[in-house]
């Protein structure tokens, strides 16, 4: 069994409420911050532990806490983003629903070591129902005395809210969610200058996943240097992977970084196996924007050494034969998917996401949707992919926010490793229907 | 000062310049084309993405190239940065690709625009734009709408450049429409078409690239190069009054506002003055405008005094038919 930080009580009846989340040793870390660490030491151990941010890009969290500036009379903001969108992805809303303490905890230390005043939960809209978890868990902690004035006798103040947005998964990206809280479009902005320096209502700002907030709770009761001790390398600590797809048993697990992909995908500790005995296909292993890789390159990297559960590993060859851990939405596909109907689903999802600011996103994703709906239809030619990789290349990298890379590297990555398949498609339109026969057209090694 | 190469010319600027402004006080074709920055509107810019170039050298201090392209038009030069545009082809390549995107959903209906000769996205298509379209698809179309009894809005051309936004914002006390949905199907509007009713609305007409916001009073009545812009001022107590007047003869056809020369206006104009002060001697008139003798606007207002190339057809003399004629009467 893998250490377990995080999730490590979520089995208890009532951890929800406050008072059993007291009694599990709830709330020590506010107590250890506030009474024997100055706002420096929490930040240092942050920056020891090596924490990386959970929501997909891995920018160490403690270096991000060195970038806030710091002007005198001006005041500064954490926002904890909980607007998890991304296609894949359920870690963030399994943490809120069962432990909400943990996250408040986690935001009343990462405020200290900020000096923070107010701070901000923005989820998103489709969790109205966990904005109302938040909501009454945020009341207990106020009613306790960690929220509010003088919080323990320490001088220290801090207010705590929840900001529903209105579902849109643009708002994920930190610029466009603080357009948002401020009330307006949700369109990111351009950078710089970066929410570090000019963040909400012009003011330096953090912006951070809810994992990555939840971690700092174990950093500062056991210490830097002992979350750092797990993983591998640069990947310390535990990450939360959220595993659907064709897997026997779907659900959030909560892993050691450095767990190989194999043992992941097959041992009864985590996804347990192929649904219904069938073989591995591919595998998006950190949410929809991320490259998919057939079955052959996320167990073993091209250089043949097995995979592993980090980000290290699992982006070792680059964008030709690797992929991102991103923020760990594990999509696990057999051998009956079809990678091109799988495709057009992401882009349908990414040409409806589009907020529509830069040209090569507005247009491009809205054309890469209409060119797969026809290869779909049976109505595509040959051109089609060669076109569709022109498009995706020239939206890659060109615009405002991570948003049109996020829609150009699924069909890049498509395209890259099941060419043959698109052909298929687009060459035999009467055999669509019958899925298996892709399968045998691109004659992958399957573990 | 931060001194800044940009396709091999250097220039010293003062702290805080955009690489656009930087290659703008350089000059000649090394300056990005722009659809969406306009020099006297805030924070615009940043959003058409067609003056992207290429960071190949960051500063002096970290000389690591940027490595995806960036927009001119809003990031500030450093120390020792060394910038690519026209000397990149993959910059250029790249740039090709934003055209033929802002180009896949307009309707290219130039013959009949308004805007037809001082339009951007023309400019933009032919220097830039594939000579064939691979877009197969049912073009995006909306129904043409009017905001207020001056301006009219034909959304199915708007290429999202959020200037007249910018405008709205900056110049007039309370901004009536905006963007209005997302992603592709985003587009311009007024809240359920309420006029756009203020003393500055007609800058929007100016600031668009396009001929998605055209001026009521002008539309179909004469193309801009068979109108010729004259300089002229009055004593206006809401704006400077310094305006062009495109004048056919004697008779004003449109007042705007001054441009540079990137066609971008230079002082904001009242609609007094824009919309009803249309006769000469309203104004008093200081001379031609000065427009760039590339611009198809200045094509026919100056003459050769022998042609380049004698006429084919002054060689031979055409007699009218006399049937035709009188099939006419």
């Amino acid at each position: 069994m893998g250490k377990k930080i995080l999730l490590e009580n979520d089995h208890v009846p009532g951890i929800r409420g406050y008072d059993v989340y007291r009694s599990k040793g709830g709330y020590a870390s506010v107590e250890k911050a506030l009474k024997s660490m100055t706002p420096e030491a929490v930040t240092e151990e942050v920056k020891k532990s090596g924490l990386r941010g959970r929501g997909g890009a891995g920018f160490p969290t403690g270096m991000k806490w060195g970038f806030l500036a710091k002007p005198p009379g001006v005041a500064r903001y954490l926002i904890c983003n909980a607007d998890e969108s991304e296609p894949g992805t359920f870690k963030d809303r399994y943490l809120m629903e069962r432990i909400p303490h943990l996250l408040i905890e986690g935001m009343i230390t990462s405020s200290y070591a900020l000096g923070v005043k107010t701070s901000y939960i923005y989820i998103r809209g489709e969790y109205f129902y966990i904005a109302r978890i938040l909501e009454e868990a945020i009341d207990e902690a106020y009613k306790a005395g960690w929220l509010g004035t003088n919080i323990l006798g320490t001088g220290y103040d801090l207010d705590l809210y929840v900001h529903v947005g209105a579902g849109a998964y643009i708002c994920g990206e930190e610029t466009a969610l603080l357009e948002s809280l401020e009330g307006k479009r949700g369109n990111p902005r351009i950078k710089p200058p970066f929410p570090a320096v000019e963040g909400l209502y012009g003011c330096p700002t953090v912006v951070n996943n809810v994992e990555t907030i939840a971690a700092v709770v174990s950093i500062i009761n056991q210490g830097g240097a002992a979350y750092a001790a797990i993983g591998i390398g640069k990947s310390t600590g535990t990450k939360l992977i959220s595993a659907s797809g064709h897997i026997n048993k779907p659900g959030v697990y909560e892993i050691e970084l450095g767990v190989p992909v194999e043992e992941f995908i097959y041992s009864d500790e985590y996804c347990g196996g192929i649904r219904n005995g069938k073989k591995l296909k591919a595998v998006v292993a950190g949410g929809s924007s991320v490259p998919i890789l057939p079955a052959g390159l996320i167990l073993k990297t091209a250089a043949g050494e097995p995979r592993l559960m980090t980000y290290e590993s699992l982006a070792d060859g680059g964008f030709a034969t690797g992929t991102m851990l991103g923020s760990g939405g594990f999509i696990v596909m057999d051998e009956t998917t079809s990678i091109v109907k799988n495709l057009w689903n992401f882009t349908r999802f990414y040409q409806h996401e589009s907020c529509g600011q830069c040209s090569p996103c507005r247009e491009g994703t809205l054309w890469m949707e209409k060119v797969l709906r026809r290869i779909v239809g049976g109505q595509g030619a040959l051109r089609d992919i060669d076109l569709l990789w022109d498009v995706q290349s020239n939206i890659e990298g060109k615009t405002i926010c991570p948003f049109g890379d996020a829609a150009a590297w699924p069909v890049a990555s498509a395209i890259r490793h099941f060419r043959k398949e698109f052909e298929e498609y687009v060459t035999h339109p009467e055999k669509i229907s019958d899925v298996k026969h892709y399968y045998s057209v691109n004659n992958l090694p399957v573990a | 000062m931060p001194k800044v190469t940009i396709d091999g010319h250097s220039i010293e600027v003062p702290e805080g310049t955009t690489i656009l402004q930087a290659a703008r006080m350089i000059g000649g074709n090394i300056v990005p084309p722009v659809m969406c920055y306009y020099s006297t509107l805030k924070t615009s810019g940043g959003y058409c993405r067609t003056c992207i170039v290429k960071v190949s050298k960051g500063s002096d201090k970290d000389p690591r190239p940027i490595p995806k392209p960036v927009a001119s038009c809003r990031t500030a030069v450093m120390d020792g940065m060394e910038v690519q545009n026209i000397t990149s082809p993959e910059l250029l390549k790249a740039r090709a690709g934003v055209v033929e995107f802002l180009l896949i959903n307009h309707p290219l209906d130039c013959p009949i625009c308004d805007q037809a000769g001082e339009c951007y996205l023309q400019d933009l298509s032919y220097e830039h734009g594939l000579a064939k379209t691979r877009f197969e698809f049912q073009r995006r179309t909306f129904t043409k709408i009017d905001i207020g009894d001056k301006i009219k809005l034909h959304m199915t051309r708007c290429i999202l450049c959020y200037r007249c936004v910018k405008v709205a914002d900056q110049l007039t006390p309370q901004r009536v429409h905006g963007v209005l949905f997302r992603g592709g199907v985003s587009e311009i509007s007024t809240y359920i078409q309420k006029a756009v009713d203020n003393d500055f609305s007609g800058n929007m007409i100016d600031v668009c690239p396009v001929g998605a916001l055209t001026d009521r009073t002008f539309r179909f009545k004469s193309r801009v190069w068979n109108v010729n812009p004259v300089d002229a001022h009055r004593d206006c107590s809401k704006c400077k009054g310094k305006v062009a007047l495109w004048l056919k003869g004697e008779e004003v056809y449109r007042v705007t506002g001054r441009r540079d020369a990137y066609d971008e206006v230079i002082d904001w104009i009242c609609n007094e003055c824009r919309f009803d002060k249309k006769k000469t001697s309203d104004w008093v008139i200081e001379g031609p405008s000065n427009i760039s003798r590339h611009s198809v606007i200045s094509q026919n207002h100056y003459t050769l005094k022998e042609p380049r190339h004698k006429p084919l057809l002054n060689a031979v003399k055409v007699v009218p038919d006399q049937n035709l004629i009188n099939e006419k009467k």
